[in-house]
């Protein structure tokens, strides 16, 4: 097996002038978690968003370097193939409101106009909420809307939608942050679970997070990355004194 | 003490002539519309009946005689001004909300503005001297044209506002999953505001359902049954116009029974509007 899903070697991201990513080598490892930590604006989210080409969607937002997925630059594939690949789950829950549950997790396949059959679909859609941890919440109501689900089921819903598209990598951004505590550790606990068929990156900035679901974490600070370790040697034994300030609670 | 008695007693005062006075306009204003719909009600329910809707005028002097031709009239009109304005309309109200603040989107929404704002009679003479001279005769269809430049502004406003109020964060859903630019506004920006963009499209159509000024030289007009748009063509308002000034009580009968019809033309556009907008909502 490969060492490495995904590598970025001198890469940096800019919105205009302002220049939010400074050369970020990292290697990230397949079947792995990896939290990405840092106080608020230090291009976490914006590294993470370089990694599926959304960064480029925001006007005026730029980046060069190289992101390799396997060994291909994902800036030389189409960007729809790369999402495809990659998936990705946001800060805040995000499903289509027009949507039933049962839609929104074949939303990838429906809206692009792929066509299943209705058993291929009801599989995939218990399969992809039995992962997400919501099927037995759901399974009645699969036909009512996304939005009637509470903060937590929605994002477990996004989190269906995304691995029902059977993505190798699954990033995500802050997935607890707009969730209660409950919702959060059910969240955490499913990861766990995601880690036997995907790579997951996850950004927070919430340290006891990046402890609890990481082998290993990244730390950027002013848009560059200053460390990246196993989560138990970083947490225990920092080697740079920001991301020692960091941790012990000095500054973010 | 007395004083502050005094003025704290003034400032109570003043607080419920104040009361007073917007529960007053806001009673005001219902009055135009009851009077409106007491007299066309009362005008014209007695002349409502079947044969009413299905014949054309009969000559002066002829007992009964209908509004069919004018009724067809105006559905051919408003049908072929909607197909025009529609399609542009919500594509042009795609891109100003896609493309807030680019050059194109700046002189894009000043001409939707003034647009709306320049007089129906205008529009009338500028498509007289653009189709209907060039071509020799009056048609339905300029009509048309010229009500859908009419209908043009509203529609865009209405789907430019009802986009822009979709999350950026569905979009971001949607290229996450994948999907293309077109897919993302046309399965998922465009569905979710599609209570907003209907509603617009209805009231445009209620809007000029009832105008009058444009189609005086471009449908022109015409007291037979007919439903070749490159032809005249008699519309609701036309006959109003016409027979409601003509010196003969047969015709002014005719022309209160057809605002009747036209007025519960466009208050069930109006009711329509209130349901699509509820059935259509989306829970953001």
């Amino acid at each position: 097996m490969e060492s490495t899903i995904i590598k970025s070697s001198d890469f940096n991201a800019y919105f205009g002038t302002n220049h939010v990513v400074k050369n970020v080598n990292m290697e990230i490892p397949p079947n792995s978690i990896i939290a990405v930590m840092g106080p608020s604006g230090c291009g976490k989210t914006t590294f993470l968003r370089c990694i599926n080409r959304m960064h480029e969607l925001t006007p005026g937002a730029t980046c060069n370097g190289r992101m390799l997925l396997h060994r291909d630059n994902v800036y030389e594939m189409h960007p729809i193939f790369v999402r495809l690949k990659i998936g990705m789950v946001f800060q805040r829950p995000n499903p289509f409101p027009n949507l039933s549950i049962y839609d929104n997790v074949i939303a990838g396949y429906k809206l692009n106009g792929i066509r299943l059959s209705k058993k291929e679909k009801d599989e995939m859609v218990e399969k992809s909420l039995s992962r997400a941890a919501l099927w037995n919440e759901v399974k009645d109501s699969l036909h009512k809307k996304g939005t009637f689900l509470s903060g937590g089921q929605q994002q477990r819903l996004c989190i269906a939608r995304a691995i029902a598209m059977e993505p190798e990598v699954l990033l995500l951004d802050e997935p607890t942050s707009a969730l209660d505590p409950i919702s959060t550790a059910s969240i955490e606990a499913l990861l766990y679970e995601l880690k036997l068929n995907y790579t997951i990156v996850i950004v927070t900035h919430n340290m006891q997070q990046a402890a609890r679901v990481s082998s290993k974490t990244a730390f950027f600070y002013l848009g560059e990355h200053v460390e990246y370790n196993e989560t138990r040697e970083m947490f225990t034994n920092p080697k740079d004194p920001r991301t020692q300030n960091y941790i012990t609670g000095r500054f973010g | 003490m007395i004083r502050t008695l005094k003025r704290m007693r003034y400032r109570i005062g003043l607080s419920s002539i104040f009361h007073g006075l917007i529960v007053l306009f806001a009673f005001l204003i219902t009055i135009p519309l009851i009077a409106i719909l007491y007299f066309v009600v009362r005008e014209g329910i007695t002349r409502i009946n079947w044969n009413f809707l299905i014949h054309i005028p009969k000559p002066v002097g002829e007992e009964g005689g209908g509004i069919a031709n004018a009724l067809l009239g105006s559905l051919i009109i408003v049908v072929v001004a909607a197909l025009i304005a529609i399609p542009v309309g919500i594509f042009s109200g795609i891109y100003l909300s896609e493309n807030k603040s680019s050059r194109l989107s700046y002189w894009s929404r000043l001409a939707v503005d003034i647009l709306q704002g320049v007089p129906s009679i205008v529009i009338g003479i500028v498509i007289y001297f653009w189709i209907v001279k060039p071509s020799g005769t009056f048609s339905a269809i300029s009509g048309s044209i010229a009500l859908a430049i009419m209908m043009l502004p509203i529609i865009i406003k209405s789907t430019e506002e009802t986009l822009k109020l979709i999350p950026a964060n569905l979009k971001e859903a949607g290229f996450a999953l994948g999907l293309p630019y077109h897919k993302v506004i046309l399965r998922v920006i465009v569905p979710c505001g599609m209570s907003g963009i209907l509603s617009g499209v209805i009231l445009a159509v209620a809007r000029i359902a009832g105008e009058t000024a444009p189609l005086l030289f471009t449908a022109f007009g015409n007291p037979y049954l007919s439903t070749n748009i490159a032809k005249p063509m008699q519309t609701l308002p036309l006959l109003i116009f016409n027979y409601a000034t003509s010196p003969y009580e047969d015709w002014h009968n005719l022309a209160w029974g057809a605002s009747f019809i036209l007025l519960i033309w466009i208050l069930l556009l109006n009711i329509i509007t209130k349901l699509v907008t509820k059935k259509w909502k989306v829970q953001l």
